[in-house]
C-alpha cells in the first residue's frame, strides 16, 4: 500500500494547499516523488519521533494538515504521549501513517512490528483508526482522512489480494455472502479486519462463510444486517493481526452485546505475539498465530464443527 | 529600555505576583516557588517584548498561577476568572487546560513537549512568511527530556529565528537540585554547540533581560536565554529550597512573602526615578 499512499499524496497535493508531509527518516524508494512535489513542505524531522509528533501539532495549529509518516511502531507507540496531549486533547487534524501495521515487517523483527497500534489509537479522545483492506482503499481512506477534522491514523501493510470486488472505502463493508442466504447455509459469520482477512476468503471454507471488513475504528454502530447475521448463525469469528484484547474481537464483543438474542459462540484469530520466540515472514507469523494457513484452517474447522 | 518602561514592567510584574500569590493561598496550593521564579520573565515577554499576534508557550505548566495572572493584568481573563482558580467548574487548573484560553495555545504541564511545539508554530509561521514570534519558557530541570533536545536540534537545523526559547534556570528539580539529579553544565556551551545564539541573563532584572533582547535582532540564529533565577524568590523562608515547589503558605508565611514583595518592589521603583 506504500506505492498506492504516495501516489495519493501525490494527487492529493494538487487540490489541498495546506498539506505537510513530515517523515521520522524513513521512505527510501517509496517519498522521493512525494519530496520533489511538497518542496519545503516536505520536513524529514530525523530520528526523533517526540518532537516530529509535537511540531506536526503545532502546525495543525497554524492551519496545515500534516501527514506524519513512519514505521507504524515509531509513529504510534513511541510518542504515544505526544500524541494524546499534543495532537489528540487539542483535537487537531495530524494525520499519522504506520507502514507495516501487524506482522508486515516480518524478519526485521519484534521492536518493527506492531499489534498493539489499532488498539492503543482508537482509545485517544477524538482519534479515528483507517485500516485500508485493498491496496486501492488507500486512496479513498487518504481523501476521507483530508476531509476529517479530527486526528486519524492511517495502518498500512501489503493490500488483500481476493477474487471478490469490494465495495468503496467504508467504515463497515460485507465482502461476501454465504453459499445459501439468509443464514440458512451460513456456518459462521466471519468480521475481520486489515488486509489478513483475505486468508478466510481465499480459503476453501470461504463458501460457507459470511465475510464482513471493518476498516474505521472506534467502531460506531453496527449494521443491523450483521447483527441478525450472527444472531441467525449463532457464531462469531474475529480476524485481526493485531491483539485480540484491545483490537477488533474486544471492541465489537463490547457494541455486540446490547444485540445478542442467544448465545454466541465466537473465535478470535489475533495476533498473540511470538508463541515460539522465533521470527520470520509475515505469512510465518501469521500462521505461527492462526491467521493463515493449516493453523488457522484446523482452528477454523473445529470451530464450525 | 526607559525608566517609564522599566517602571511599568515593575509594576506589572509586582501585580502578577501579588495577584497569583493570593491565589494559591486561596487554593491552598504549591507550585509558589516555580511561580516566583518565572515571574519577571514572563512578564518581561507579554509586556517588554510580544507583539500581540505572537504566541507564548509555557512549557513548565506547572508555573500556571503566574501565566494565569499574567492575563489578567493584560486583560484575557477578569478578576471573576481568576477567583475560581482550583475550584470544580474552573477552566483555571493547577496545569494550563485544553483550547480553552485565549493566548493559550496547548495545555502543557507534561514535561519536554513545550520547545517542539515552539518549533512547530516556528516552522509553520516561516512556511506563511508571517512575521510571528514564538517565545517558550521552559523550566531547566524538563531539560533532562530527551524530546527537549530533539526540539533544540530541530530548531536549530531549520534556523527558526522567530522561535525564542527562555530558560528559567533556578537550579533546582522535582526532588533535588539540578547538578545533582542530572548535571546540565555547561549548559551554554551545550547551546552553542546545538547552534543557538546563547545569552545569559538575571532571570529577575528587566534590564538585562531587554540586553539579551536586543542581542537577537538581526542575529541569524535562534535565540536561546539561559535566565539565572532563585526558585521562591521572595519567599524568604523557602527561597532556593524544593519545598517551595510543593509546600501552600501557611498564613504568616503569605504575610511574610507578600510583605517581602512589596518591600522588593518599592525599592526598585524608588531606583527608577
Amino acid at each position: 500500500m506504500r506505492v498506492e499512499f504516495a501516489q495519493a499524496m501525490l494527487n492529493a497535493f494538487d487540490r489541498n494547499d495546506n498539506l505537510a508531509f513530515i517523515t521520522g527518516d524513513l521512505g527510501y524508494m517509496a517519498l522521493e516523488k512525494v519530496q520533489v512535489k511538497f518542496g519545503e513542505r516536505f520536513i524529514n524531522a530525523g530520528v526523533a519521533e517526540q518532537n516530529m509528533i509535537t511540531v506536526s501539532a503545532a502546525m495543525a495549529h497554524e492551519g496545515f494538515i500534516p501527514f506524519v509518516y513512519s514505521i507504524s511502531p515509531f509513529v504510534t507507540l513511541r510518542p504515544y504521549e505526544q500524541i494524546r496531549n499534543d495532537v489528540c486533547l487539542h483535537n487537531l487534524p495530524v494525520k499519522l501513517v504506520g507502514n507495516g501495521g501487524g506482522y508486515g515487517y516480518g524478519i526485521m523483527g519484534a521492536t518493527h512490528h506492531n499489534i498493539e497500534d489499532i488498539g492503543a489509537m482508537r482509545i485517544l479522545p477524538n482519534m479515528k483508526v483507517y485500516v485500508p483492506f485493498t491496496a486501492s482503499d488507500v486512496e479513498q481512506a487518504v481523501g476521507q482522512m483530508i476531509a476529517d477534522k479530527n486526528p486519524n491514523y492511517l495502518r498500512l501493510n501489503m493490500g488483500a489480494k481476493i477474487p471478490q470486488e469490494v465495495a468503496p472505502f467504508a467504515q463497515w463493508r460485507k465482502i461476501k455472502d454465504a453459499r445459501l442466504p439468509d443464514g440458512q447455509g451460513t456456518k459462521s459469520v466471519v468480521v475481520g479486519t486489515g488486509p489478513v482477512t483475505e486468508h478466510i476468503l481465499n480459503s476453501a471454507l470461504a463458501d460457507d462463510l459470511e465475510v464482513w471488513v471493518v476498516s474505521i475504528f472506534p467502531i460506531t454502530q453496527l449494521p443491523a444486517e450483521l447483527i441478525a447475521s450472527i444472531n441467525a448463525t449463532q457464531k462469531l469469528i474475529t480476524i485481526e493481526e493485531h491483539t485480540g484484547e484491545c483490537g477488533l474481537c474486544e471492541t465489537l464483543s463490547y457494541h455486540l452485546m446490547n444485540h445478542l438474542t442467544s448465545n454466541i459462540k465466537t473465535l478470535s484469530l489475533a495476533a498473540n505475539g511470538y508463541p515460539s520466540g522465533r521470527y520470520g515472514d509475515q505469512k510465518f507469523h501469521q500462521a505461527e498465530n492462526s491467521l493463515g494457513g493449516e493453523a488457522m484452517i484446523s482452528a477454523l474447522n473445529q470451530f464450525l464443527q | 529600555m526607559d525608566k517609564t518602561q522599566h517602571r511599568d514592567l515593575l509594576t506589572k510584574a509586582y501585580n502578577i505576583k501579588q495577584r497569583f500569590l493570593a491565589m494559591y493561598k486561596m487554593a491552598n496550593a504549591g507550585h509558589v516557588g516555580c511561580s516566583l521564579s518565572v515571574a519577571e520573565i514572563i512578564t518581561f515577554v507579554r509586556f517588554g517584548w510580544m507583539k500581540d499576534s505572537d504566541e507564548l508557550i509555557l512549557s513548565k505548566g506547572h508555573a500556571a498561577a503566574a501565566l494565569y495572572s499574567m492575563l489578567a493584568e493584560d486583560g484575557t481573563l477578569t478578576e471573576e476568572d481568576i477567583q475560581t482558580f482550583y475550584k470544580n467548574g474552573t477552566y483555571l487548573a493547577a496545569h494550563p487546560p485544553v483550547n480553552k484560553l485565549k493566548r493559550v495555545p496547548f495545555a502543557t504541564g507534561s514535561l519536554g513537549h513545550g520547545l517542539s511545539l515552539a518549533a512547530g508554530l516556528g516552522i509553520a509561521n516561516k512556511l506563511k512568511k508571517t512575521d510571528k514570534q514564538i517565545f517558550c519558557i521552559t523550566s531547566d530541570g524538563e531539560i533532562n527530556e530527551g524530546s527537549t533536545w530533539e526540539a533544540a536540534l530541530f530548531i536549530a537545523h531549520h534556523k527558526l529565528t522567530n522561535v525564542v526559547w527562555l530558560i528559567d534556570r533556578n537550579q533546582l528539580q522535582g526532588y533535588g537540585r539540578t547538578e545533582d539529579v542530572m548535571k546540565l553544565d555547561p549548559l551554554d556551551k551545550k547551546l552553542e554547540a546545538f547552534g543557538f545564539n546563547v545569552v545569559i541573563a538575571d532571570g529577575h532584572d528587566f534590564n538585562s533581560l531587554e540586553t539579551c533582547r536586543l542581542s537577537t535582532v538581526n542575529c541569524q540564529l535562534p535565540t536561546v536565554i539561559v535566565c539565572n533565577t532563585t526558585k521562591g524568590h521572595g519567599w524568604k523562608t523557602y527561597e532556593d529550597k524544593v519545598d517551595c515547589h510543593y509546600l501552600p503558605m501557611k498564613d504568616e508565611q503569605y504575610a511574610l512573602v507578600t510583605a517581602e514583595v512589596r518591600n522588593s518592589f518599592e525599592k526598585q521603583m524608588a531606583l527608577v526615578k
